[in-house]
Parts: C-alpha cells; sequence; structure tokens
C-alpha cells in the first residue's frame, strides 16, 4: 500500500479514536481536507512550484502515522536543544504528543498551551471558527493532509496590547520509538492588534530511525502587531521536513520570518504572506548551510495586495559536497498595490562541484508606481580574499569559514534574541567545521 | 633577509617574471617602480606565496631559508607581509577579532599560546595610539565602507601589530590624496627599525618623498633593467620609463 493510500484509508479510523467530536466545525474541515488530498495526492516535480524538489524517495517508507510516545524523555536529554540562557516559554512535543512535564505554558498575559485543547474547548470555539485554516493554501495537497489529521500543536493566542515578557520555544522532538514515523503538527499564532511576539520553532530526531514531518502554521499579524519568528532546522540525516508557513498582515503590522537551515536529510520550506491592509511589512530572511547530499527548498510568496506596503526578503545559501538548494521567490504586486516597496535578494555560493542550486525569482507586478527589485547571484569563494587573509597568517581553513561566516553575517544580523544569535552563529561555525578564535 | 634568486614566475603559462635577483638586508629600504604590466604586482603576489603564480624557476629565500613550498599562511609567520593594493572587505569580523585571529594563528603556528585578551588589548592601544587610529574604527567590519585612506591605515595597524620583518607595501599609494598619503607614510617609518626591511612597490616617486628607499629598481618586462640610489626615483619621474627600454 503507498503512502497515499495508507493515509486516505486511516482518516476514519483517526478520526473515531481521537474522539473527535463529529459534528464540529472542525471535522468538516478535515473532511473536505482530506477529500482534496485524496484528489491531488502528494506534489510531484511536474508541478512548477515543486520542480525542483522530489518527495518520491520520501514516501516509499512504511511511515508509522499513530507513533507511540516514549515517557522516558527527561529534561537532559532535550536540553541542549533549548534556549537554556533566557527565560521562555517553551511547548514540547514528544512523538506528536504534548509533554506538559517538559513545556512551561501560560494563560495569563496571552495564551501559549495547545491546539488540541484550544480546538475542543467552548472558550476558544469563536477563535478557532474565525483562524483555524483560513489562510493553509488549499491548493497545497501536503498543508491539506496536515488539515485533515490535525490533532496537536501549539496555539498561541496574544490579546491586544500586549508585548509578551518572553520568547516562545515551540520543540517537537521524535524519539525513534518507530522505525519510521510520519509527524504532522499544526500551529496557530494568533496576535492582537499593538502586540509583540517572539517565536522560535524547531523539529528535532532524538535518534537514529527516520521521520518525516508535515507542519503547518498559521500566523495572524493584527492591525499594528510586531511577530518575530525564527525556525531553526539543524536535525538529524534521517529527518526530513515539510513545513508550511502561512502569514496573514493588517495594517501596519510588521511581521518577520527568518528560517536557519543546517540539517536533516530533505528540507521544504513553503512561506506565504498575505497582506490585508495598508501600511504592512513583510520580511523573509533565510540561511542554509548543507552538505553531504542534503537539500533545503525554499519556496516563498510575498501578495501585495493594498498600497505602501514593504516587503523585505533575503536569503543565503552556502553549498558543499553533493548538496542541493533550491529559492523559488515569487512576489505579487497587484493593481490596487501602488507605492509598493518589494526587495528580493538571494545570495549563493558553490563550494564544491557536485553541489547545485536552482533559483527562480518571480516578480508579477501589475502596478505601476512601485519599487521592486530582485537580485540573485551564485559564485564560488572570492580567491583574493582568501589569499588576502593567508597573507595576514590565517591557514586556509580558517579564512574560508571567516569568509563564508562574512557571507551569512547579515542575515545573523537580524536575530532580535542576543542568545539566539549566539546559538545560530555557533551552529554556523560548526557546520562550517571550524573553530573561530573569538566569540561571534 | 630577503634573497630573490632568478625567480621566474608564470600565470596560466605565459611568463610575467624572467629571471629576478634581489637582495634585501635587514634594516633597508627598497623602492621596485616600474610601468604597468612590468610584473611588480605579481612579484609581491610571488613572494607571498599566491597559489596562482607557478615559479617556474629561482627561488625565494627568508633568512636563508627556501619560501618555496610553504603556503601564504605560513610565509607570514615566518615574518612576511604584503599590504595590498585592493584590501578586502569582510563584513561581520571586526577589525579587532581579525587581528585577534591572525597574531594567534601566527602564535600558534610557533607554539605558543594565544596571547590573553589583556595583553592583546593593550598591544592594540598601543599600536593604534602609535598611529593615530581611533579607537571606534577598531570595532568597524574590516574595510568595509571604508574610505581608500582608511583602508591602507587598516593595512598599516595590522603590520604594526603582526610586527613581520620583512613589510611589502604594493601600491599603498593608490587612491590616496597627499594627507592620507603622508599619515600613512609616518606609520611605516615609525615601525622601521635595523631589524626589519620594506619593499616598497610603486607606480609614482611621490610615495618615495616620505618613505625613503636605500635602493631603487627598475622592473620591466619581467627583469629588474637598472638599479641605484633614491636619485633613480627622481630621474625615472623626469624621463620616464622610455629610456630604459
Amino acid at each position: 500500500m503507498d503512502l497515499k493510500e495508507k493515509l486516505t484509508s486511516s482518516f476514519l479510523a483517526f478520526e473515531n479514536e481521537g474522539n473527535l467530536d463529529l459534528d464540529s466545525n472542525t471535522h468538516a474541515i478535515r473532511l473536505e481536507a482530506i477529500k482534496s488530498f485524496e484528489a491531488h495526492g502528494f506534489p510531484s516535480k511536474t508541478i512548477e512550484d515543486w520542480k525542483y524538489t522530489n518527495l518520491k524517495p520520501l514516501l516509499k517508507h512504511d511511515y508509522c502515522l499513530f507513533p507511540r510516545t516514549k515517557n522516558d524523555v527527561g529534561f537532559k536529554n532535550i536540553k541542549k536543544y533549548l534556549l537554556n540562557d533566557v527565560e521562555t516559554y517553551t511547548l514540547v512535543f514528544i512523538d506528536g504528543v504534548f509533554s506538559s512535564f517538559l513545556s512551561t505554558t501560560t494563560h495569563d498575559d496571552c495564551d501559549v498551551c495547545v491546539l488540541s485543547s484550544a480546538l475542543n474547548r467552548p472558550k476558544y470555539k469563536m477563535v478557532v471558527d474565525n483562524y483555524f485554516n483560513k489562510i493553509a493554501n488549499k491548493n497545497e495537497s501536503v498543508s491539506q493532509l496536515n488539515t485533515a489529521f490535525t490533532i496537536e500543536g501549539a496555539f498561541i493566542n496574544v490579546p491586544k496590547n500586549t508585548i509578551v515578557p518572553k520568547p516562545i520555544q515551540i520543540i517537537y522532538f521524535s524519539t525513534g520509538s518507530e522505525k519510521e514515523v510520519l509527524l504532522q503538527p499544526r500551529n496557530l499564532v494568533i496576535v492582537g492588534e499593538n502586540s509583540h511576539v517572539q517565536i522560535i520553532e524547531r523539529h528535532q530526531n532524538l535518534s537514529d530511525e527516520t521521520t518525516l514531518t508535515n507542519a503547518v502554521t498559521e500566523i495572524f499579524v493584527n492591525k499594528r502587531a510586531v511577530v518575530d519568528y525564527y525556525k531553526i532546522q539543524n536535525d538529524t540525516k534521517n529527518s526530513s521536513l515539510i513545513d508550511s508557513t502561512y502569514v496573514s498582515q493588517k495594517m501596519q503590522s510588521v511581521a518577520s520570518v527568518n528560517t536557519y537551515s543546517f540539517g536533516g536529510k530533505l528540507t521544504r520550506n513553503n512561506l506565504e504572506f498575505y497582506h490585508e491592509g495598508e501600511g504592512i511589512t513583510s520580511n523573509l530572511n533565510g540561511i542554509s548551510i548543507l552538505n553531504s547530499n542534503q537539500h533545503v527548498d525554499n519556496t516563498t510568496l510575498v501578495n501585495h495586495k493594498f498600497p505602501n506596503c514593504e516587503s523585505h526578503e533575503l536569503y543565503k545559501g552556502i553549498y558543499s559536497d553533493r548538496s542541493s538548494g533550491v529559492f523559488n521567490g515569487k512576489v505579487i504586486v497587484n493593481k490596487e498595490a501602488q507605492k509598493t516597496n518589494a526587495f528580493q535578494q538571494n545570495n549563493n555560493i558553490l563550494i564544491d562541484d557536485g553541489a547545485t542550486i536552482n533559483a527562480k525569482p518571480q516578480l508579477e507586478i501589475f502596478a505601476d508606481d512601485v519599487k521592486c527589485s530582485h537580485g540573485c547571484t551564485i559564485g564560488q569563494l572570492d580567491e583574493s580574499a582568501l589569499f588576502y587573509m593567508q597573507s595576514r597568517g590565517i591557514p586556509k581553513k580558517e579564512a574560508k569559514a571567516l569568509l563564508l561566516y562574512a557571507f551569512g553575517n547579515d542575515v545573523v544580523e537580524k536575530i532580535k534574541i542576543p542568545q539566539l544569535k549566539t546559538k545560530i552563529a555557533k551552529f554556523i561555525a560548526e557546520k562550517l567545521n571550524v573553530e573561530l578564535g573569538f566569540d561571534l | 633577509m630577503l634573497q630573490v634568486n632568478n625567480l621566474h614566475a608564470s600565470i596560466n603559462d605565459k611568463e610575467i617574471l624572467k629571471g629576478i635577483n634581489l637582495e634585501i638586508k635587514a634594516g633597508e629600504v627598497h623602492a621596485i617602480m616600474g610601468p604597468n604590466g612590468s610584473g611588480k604586482s605579481t612579484l609581491s603576489a610571488v613572494i607571498a606565496g599566491k597559489e596562482e603564480y607557478e615559479v617556474t624557476e629561482g627561488k625565494v629565500m627568508l633568512d636563508g631559508e627556501d619560501l618555496s613550498d610553504l603556503a601564504p599562511e605560513e610565509r607570514a609567520h615566518k615574518g612576511i607581509f604584503l599590504s595590498f593594493q585592493y584590501p578586502v572587505e569582510i563584513p561581520g569580523v571586526t577589525v579587532t577579532n581579525f587581528i585577534k585571529t591572525a597574531i594567534n594563528e601566527t602564535r600558534k603556528s610557533k607554539g605558543l599560546e594565544e596571547l590573553p585578551a589583556k595583553e592583546m588589548l593593550q598591544l592594540i592601544r598601543e599600536k593604534s595610539d602609535l598611529l593615530e587610529i581611533d579607537r571606534k574604527f577598531l570595532s568597524r567590519s574590516l574595510n568595509e565602507g571604508f574610505s581608500g585612506g582608511e583602508k591602507k591605515r587598516n593595512e598599516i595597524f595590522q603590520m604594526a601589530m603582526l610586527e613581520p620583518k620583512l613589510a611589502i607595501l604594493d601600491e599603498t599609494d593608490s587612491g590616496l590624496d597627499i594627507d592620507a598619503l603622508k599619515v600613512v607614510a609616518k606609520g611605516v617609518n615609525k615601525l622601521k627599525s635595523d631589524k626589519n626591511s620594506v619593499l616598497v612597490i610603486t607606480h609614482y616617486q611621490r610615495l618615495l618623498d616620505y618613505i625613503v628607499p636605500d635602493f631603487v629598481h627598475v622592473l620591466y618586462n619581467g627583469k629588474i633593467v637598472k638599479s641605484g640610489g633614491k636619485e633613480l626615483a627622481l630621474e625615472l619621474e623626469k624621463k620616464g620609463y622610455d629610456w630604459l627600454k
């Protein structure tokens, strides 16, 4: 039985065994989603937006859809994956199941809790009805699949005029309790008017077994709210991730999504921004540093629908060995969106002959009074820069690392949580396999 | 200190240096002049060990040691410093962090411990005061957004920190106005001693008004065609290079 069949035939059992309310609104949404997935299946390379990422090898595994969870995971097992030197709210999931023991939730100034309780509690019914699955792309079959099997994930609900005092960490662990496991977490983030929140999301395999995660996150940013979202992708070589993140912004809001991809076997990031008002700023930043046969695909969309909005997109990639990268950045400026400022930049360095990058900027501009720019570069390390550093006594290997670090620096500089910045800089140094003689 | 014997070097099978002989003793300042394309920058790059150039004959020796098989960083560790005509920008790495890395790598190569932070700071202060460099400058990203003058001063600052035996100044005067030129030259003169040597590579005589050479060599078509004292530079300024061809 192939994976698609396995999923569609498991759907009924999933709804029954999950004790999901079959009269609820979410049941109707699930049902519609599974039908859509059944009709379209997993995306193949014939679909334009999936041209450079082949899911086929991932779909051959016999994934366990409802894994047993290991309850012997303690804080000591996960500590190194968390940001520890700063106070945070933390949502920890083990094999798809929430671990209250390892988490720090709150309902004080805002709700930082789990989606399952939000979906089931009358208190949140209005919220869920207004937001759940409202912006997830219905044409993206992997998102539909996630919707059909939505049962757990993070729920973050920030009321208006609230500055969330601590960053929020969302971490999904898989433990290898099954040989091959498919996880489908779902996050819903709602940020009220004038509010501010910082969120860090990470998926981490604690074993050498195979994990495929198909995650969907919906983020709603209301008027004048500010959201900083960080995705840390540094998973094991047997872990793959399909991440779809949808952001809807109201007037004068600022939303930034920063994606740091260092690990994992295959990572696909779908990132889509939708504008619902004037004076909006959207920031999309990413850095991918890959080696061996890793693959990372950043497919982004910014849809400008209103006047006087800005988007700033900066993606950098460093590819070694036989790794491959994709940058597929679409910016649409609709006719009404006059005075739009849209900037897109994608710079790549190929270290080895076997490494590849497919870069595809797509600008569709229908308004005539706009400032839009895009730039895309693919190059090698600058030999004269290397020689410069060597001539100062810095060995070639360290010189290369310094240069690559410098190349990615402007993306790292975007991080607003100092402890996270240090951590990411450390990942980069590790990934470049070098000890730099100073703190970055 | 430096001995260049019958040096032939080529790039992409094109011979640029066609038998250079040069000896620089401790405490001396030598200048190499010559028209565009005569091989001046190639000579400095080959001495510093740039890998793109192939040495086909002859050798470069420092204190009697053949440098032929050494990588650029190893030559730097032995005491060769090359000041670049176009210093490279490295965003995100401050002048201080860069020089720290350079110094500690050099120490490592000699089996020494890293210089303690306090002493490093002291050394940085001392040298930046000597060269009248604003401290704020040291926390900026290396060469990023620096003016031509700032870049060259930064080169001299690094030279001061690394204390090389032989400093090669490759077209240090290019892109500098006369005031910036004076500042840079003053720095070089302060660092000069009877234990180190300087090789100045330049197009024009004007830098040599401020860094006065003991010897001047004229490079033409990959060979030194004439050598003399500092007055040779003035003669070249007046007559040009044609009379030497």
